[in-house]
């Protein structure tokens, strides 16, 4: 009987130490928009979120909820994480800003970070990367390897950050082959696999034999694939999809900001600001080059590496704009903000912005 | 593979989902049940024939999974809206709502695979193009034709009075049901194995309501369902090409002109009040409770 009642007793205590670390632990929370299993922006995001994981297991423990819609669903998701003890809260779409915002004014002890946002508050950070700096090697690629000097390009939605992607293309592009011309797709979504492998045999039906895409799926680089057309991975690496079509793919990677952001709260020194990672912090990375003759692949490391020393700005001037306007002068840069709220095409690309 | 060729294509793969869908849901609410499940269905469908492909490595056992859980997901309907005479459209927005979250939860590890692909047979056309046709023909004769259809269509127009001649108005429905889930998961099948081989949740996209809305705009006639489906599918691939050709018309105006011609079309073409009315089942949506 003692040994029982002894039994209990170390089991108890064993419970309320292991109660004790738990408490210990900083819980972080993950609003996500899409499903983790889009393979494209939430996995990466959710990459980002195991990776935290195995980084500071041993401190933290995560919490995610998937598919949470951008409108008043969002701030009750954002409201129950805060509620049941989150330190720390990743946002992960625009769309979820002015929820972060109303529930951040009513938990100020928790830290909250917005992904691709502008509205920052004192316990509000927000981040994002620089894609189109990754935009800028595979354009520059593409122009390399492209037989008929034709790229086609497969955009959802015509908001600035598509459209500084569709101008960072054509800059490499340009770079390159002043001549090289860009067809462009809306499918008016980001996220529909028909609609993109449709608009993938489309372009590549009208000459061109590079695609690339600003939407999720896979799909384009599959048509690529069947069609002997060559094309780029989105947000993760999707060789497995097309071995002999991927020449390389624009990785978004959270994972070493969300530990970043994670240990500053963990020692204290959490402040809200604004990131725009690009290369050079570590946020988007380029997949290995392949399917590429050696020289195409060797100039795009070195591109690479020069963005990635700051030595090359992609939206450096000079810039003409579509309509023969000057947007950049020679020896200028385009601001940040400029970048952020970018609605006009540089000269060259064949299509019109819908607005 | 010249111009036209690759235009001609690219129409058919993304009518022939929209086609086998609408076919099915048509058979259902022929006979008088309206499952507003489809999109459900095909969702379950497409990562039952996915997952089944990669594991036997057969795509020809893919398209029978999706078959069979397109019909056992509305196996489930049927049971809840004729046997237990729960409210269909209800019961048909849960099962999409089922069917979607239910397939991601199946799908997770089959996320990022590269699929099994249902090879072409013959023009670069697969066995399903094919199939699709002979499905629509088929339907429109065994209803309109044949002693079946007309039982079909009795079930449909007046319950009571077919359960007065004596036939099994809840046997019917629940074969027209499950005919109309079995060629959801068709079409579902038909996405993750022909069209783009691959699994990713909410890759149906809303094919399901389309097809929905194509059966009812089609006046419940299977060639116009047919029609509807291919000029859906052909307006929205010249839209891309429109675009592709860099003439300054919206892509938002090109992306909702297939909805607005294929509906502007549709009921041309039913324009007659008197001619709807006599398609439509005039017990649509409605339970029966047989009574002795």
């Amino acid at each position: 009987m003692k040994k029982l009642l002894g039994g209990f007793l170390a089991l108890a205590m064993g419970l309320a130490i292991a109660g004790a670390s738990a408490e210990d632990k900083l819980k972080v929370g993950f609003i996500y928009v899409g499903p983790v299993g889009d393979h494209g922006w939430t996995y990466q995001h959710d990459q980002g979120r195991l990776a935290l994981e195995q980084a500071l297991g041993d401190k933290v423990t995560t919490t995610f909820i998937e598919s949470v819609s951008e409108g008043p669903d969002a701030e009750r998701a954002i409201e129950r994480l805060a509620r049941d003890g989150h330190g720390l809260i990743f946002t992960t779409s625009f769309g979820f800003m002015e929820s972060t915002l109303k529930v951040a004014e009513r938990f100020p002890e928790v830290k909250f970070e917005h992904a691709t946002g502008y509205k920052q508050a004192p316990n509000v950070a927000t981040y994002s990367a620089r894609f189109y700096e990754g935009r800028y090697v595979i354009g520059q690629i593409a122009a390399r390897t492209s037989k008929t000097g034709i790229a086609g390009y497969i955009a959802s939605f015509p908001i600035p950050e598509v459209v500084s992607g569709i101008n960072a293309f054509m800059l490499g592009a340009q770079s390159v082959n002043p001549e090289f011309k860009l067809k462009v797709v809306w499918v008016n979504s980001w996220y529909d696999p028909g609609k993109e492998a449709d608009a993938a045999k489309v372009l590549i039906g009208q000459g061109a034999d590079i695609i690339t895409q600003h939407t999720d799926s896979s799909a384009p680089l599959q048509i690529a694939e069947a069609q002997g057309a060559h094309g780029f991975g989105q947000a993760s690496d999707m060789i497995k999809f097309a071995p002999k079509a991927q020449l390389t793919s624009i990785l978004d990677n959270w994972a070493d900001y969300y530990v970043e952001r994670t240990k500053a709260v963990l020692d204290g020194t959490w402040a809200s600001g604004d990131v725009w990672g690009g290369m050079a912090a570590g946020m988007v990375r380029m997949a290995t080059y392949t399917n590429l003759p050696e020289d195409v692949a060797k100039a795009a490391a070195e591109t690479e590496a020069r963005i990635k020393s700051g030595e090359l700005l992609v939206f450096a001037g000079p810039i003409k704009k579509q309509d023969g306007s000057v947007a950049v002068e020679a020896g200028k840069s385009l601001p940040d903000p400029d970048i952020l709220g970018m609605n006009w095409y540089v000269a060259g690309v064949d299509d019109t912005l819908p607005q | 593979m010249g111009a036209l060729e690759a235009v001609i294509l690219t129409i058919i793969t993304a009518s022939t989902p929209l086609l086998i869908a609408a076919i099915g849901e048509l058979v259902a609410e022929r006979s008088g049940v309206l499952n507003l499940g489809v999109e459900g269905m095909m969702a379950i469908g497409a990562v039952s024939g996915f997952g089944a492909a990669l594991v036997t490595g057969s795509p020809g056992l893919g398209i029978l999974a999706g078959i069979g859980a397109g019909a056992g997901l509305s196996l489930l309907f049927a049971f809840l809206t004729l046997t237990l005479a729960a409210n269909q459209v209800a019961t048909g927005l849960a099962l999409t709502l089922l069917g979607l979250g239910l397939a991601g939860l199946i799908g997770e590890p089959l996320v990022g695979q590269p699929g099994v692909k249902l090879a072409p047979v013959v023009l670069g056309l697969d066995v399903l193009v094919f199939a699709s046709f002979l499905l629509t023909a088929a339907v429109a004769y065994v209803l309109f034709r044949t002693r079946l259809g007309l039982v079909i269509r009795a079930v449909g127009t007046s319950h009571h009075s077919a359960h007065a001649l004596g036939h099994g108005v809840i046997a019917v429905r629940y074969g027209c049901v499950m005919f109309g889930g079995a060629c959801a998961g068709l079409a579902g099948a038909y996405l993750s194995l022909a069209y783009t081989p691959q699994w990713i949740e909410t890759m149906t996209a809303g094919r399901g309501w389309i097809a929905l809305a194509l059966v009812v705009f089609a006046s419940w006639r299977p060639w116009r369902v047919a029609i509807g489906a291919y000029l859906f599918g052909t307006v929205t691939i010249l839209g891309f090409y429109v675009q592709a050709s860099g003439i300054g018309i919206p892509s938002q105006f090109l992306s909702s002109l297939p909805y607005l011609v294929t509906i502007a079309a549709l009921v041309a073409l039913s324009g007659k009040g008197t001619f709807t009315r006599i398609n439509t089942p005039a017990c649509l949506g409605q339970s029966f409770v047989p009574d002795r």
